[in-house]
């Protein structure tokens, strides 16, 4: 190789000098055995977080007016899930940059409709309610336009919702069946066999949360109890976990670029696909730094090297 | 015969494995001397901390998922779970920068770089994926924070991070194997072509390494 050709920040130098002893099984059982005991220290000494689940019905207890509101956003359609789009319906736009609506572009794979999903399926499920047979059927047979304009006037009124012992109660005139169907969704969620209704439509086994997750997190308690542990997005959330407890700290760039602008002001209509953008073209560039010049030649400028072979340049 | 032998694919791939990785070159008794400081045991650390991530990750699963929340050793084995994942990315943060600095991809080792980076972010996923399949508040709120990100790229569709047997199964099967092929692949990488030696600042008395 001529000297000519040589390039510092591609090519390496022929180490031409010593060899020392080297046992790489032992250095290996050494850092294994370290690790380990490191491992059991601080899971001994600080153990790791585990915050009950919130269930459907804890929801519904604990904030029922909440719990009322979102099963009547899900049922009008005004729910974040409902207006969502892709994947799961076709009744959002979503995120895009500029024109590239990559959601929309790979379209609804995982389909939900909220007013059937959440609160006219689960209610069916419910036995021996003759009233509540009655309202459903005078739901299903309504036409939409009849339906809006019972959803209208119910959700007019909705404002002065309240739970009295037990009983949803709002104030509204010719809202057909709808005050039936929320007022008997909150109490088959006070039961707990909403849980049970949202999880078992594809059957007896099941391990697919999406519909009670989104159900949940449609409503305001999910966020309540997150703020509470301090892991909102605006508190760096998708990093952080309940309690003291260090998370994800490597997602550090990933959740700052919410908090900052544009991502934060500009952006915010679009922050996640702009976040995505970003951190591929970052990782993107991460993963090329051997050929990006300039960014390959930071190493050999700023000499951080010589403090890390200290030993060979100083022989 | 011996023709017939030599061409066979064993014989070949036999001799091309041991052509390029030497069992002198897999487990060297001898090391550079410029092999001399701290920032080398990063490394190791990260595969010993994969080691014990594993290893709890094993002994968790021994009893299903729920485990963990109903006794006070499976409690235990989780908090080695989640320390190890603290431990294995500390040290592997530590260790990408400081092959960073030491502009480790040289002398043709640009893929080792690559495969390394590579296994950052399947590592990234890895956890993702754990964090939402505790079962817990904390998987609640991350996977429903989570998802928007996800659905915005159109991934979302295909990897649902509200579906919990969907990310359990990528926590435990796939990306583990994912994980541990490509940690192997670096491994292997860097035994082939060696520890990267220190940049030289008079070039002129040197041979060059040339990248392929």
């Amino acid at each position: 190789m001529s000297k000519k050709g040589f390039r510092p920040d591609v090519d390496a130098p022929e180490y031409k000098g010593k060899y020392t002893p080297y046992d790489i099984i032992k250095e290996g059982t050494i850092a294994l055995v370290v690790v380990a005991l490191l491992t059991v220290l601080l899971a001994f000494v600080f153990g790791s977080p585990d915050e009950r689940a919130i269930t459907i019905k804890t929801w519904s207890d604990n904030a029922p007016v909440d719990f009322a509101t979102t099963a009547l956003s899900e049922l009008n359609g005004t729910s974040a899930t409902a207006t969502y789009g892709a994947p799961y319906n076709h009744n959002g736009d979503g995120q895009a940059i500029g024109p590239l609506n990559l959601a929309k572009l790979v379209g609804v794979h995982i389909p939900i409709d909220t007013a059937h999903d959440f609160v006219v399926g689960p209610l069916r499920t419910q036995p021996n309610n003759p009233k509540l047979t009655t309202a459903l059927a005078t739901w299903t047979t309504a036409s939409t336009s009849t339906q809006t304009a019972w959803l209208d006037n119910y959700t007019k009124a909705s404002s002065k919702m309240k739970v009295v012992n037990g009983n949803v109660i709002v104030p509204a005139t010719n809202a057909g069946p709808v005050p039936i169907m929320i007022n008997d969704l909150t109490q088959m969620a006070q039961s707990g066999a909403l849980d049970a209704a949202l999880v078992a439509g594809h059957g007896f086994y099941t391990t697919n949360y999406t519909k009670p997750l989104l159900f949940i997190s449609d409503g305001t308690y999910l966020a309540a109890v997150a703020q509470k542990q301090h892991i909102l997005g605006e508190q760096w959330g998708m990093m952080n976990e309940t309690g003291m407890y260090p998370g994800q700290p490597w997602l550090w760039l990933y959740t700052m670029l919410y908090q900052i602008p544009p991502y934060s002001t500009t952006w915010a209509d679009n922050a996640d696909i702009y976040v995505w953008a970003t951190m591929m073209i970052l990782t993107a560039g991460l993963l090329l730094v051997p050929f990006i010049p300039g960014i390959r030649t930071i190493p050999r400028k700023v000499k951080v090297y010589r403090l890390i072979w200290r030993e060979h340049y100083e022989a | 015969m011996s023709t017939e032998i030599d061409r066979q694919w064993t014989t070949r791939l036999r001799k091309r494995l041991t052509g390029k990785l030497p069992p002198e070159k897999l487990l060297p008794d001898t090391q550079p001397a410029y092999v001399a400081s701290w920032i080398y045991v990063f490394g190791v650390t990260t595969l010993a901390a994969m080691g014990v991530v594993i290893g709890t990750g094993c002994i968790l699963s021994l009893r299903g998922p729920q485990w963990w929340h109903e006794s006070g050793v499976g409690h235990f084995v989780n908090s080695l779970h989640l320390w190890s994942v603290e431990i294995f990315f500390f040290a592997m943060i530590v260790h990408l920068w400081g092959k960073y600095f030491m502009a480790a991809w040289r002398g043709g080792r640009a893929l080792t770089w690559m495969t390394g980076v590579v296994t950052f972010v399947v590592s990234i996923v890895t956890g993702l994926t754990g964090y939402v399949s505790q079962t817990n508040f904390d998987s609640q709120w991350i996977s429903t924070q989570a998802k928007d990100g996800i659905n915005a790229t159109g991934g979302g569709a295909f990897f649902n991070v509200l579906n919990l047997g969907q990310m359990l199964m990528w926590h435990i099967v796939l990306l583990p194997i994912g994980a541990v092929l490509l940690t192997a692949l670096h491994v292997l990488m860097v035994r082939v072509k060696g520890v990267v030696p220190p940049f030289e600042d008079t070039p002129k008395t040197v041979k060059a390494e040339v990248a392929q």
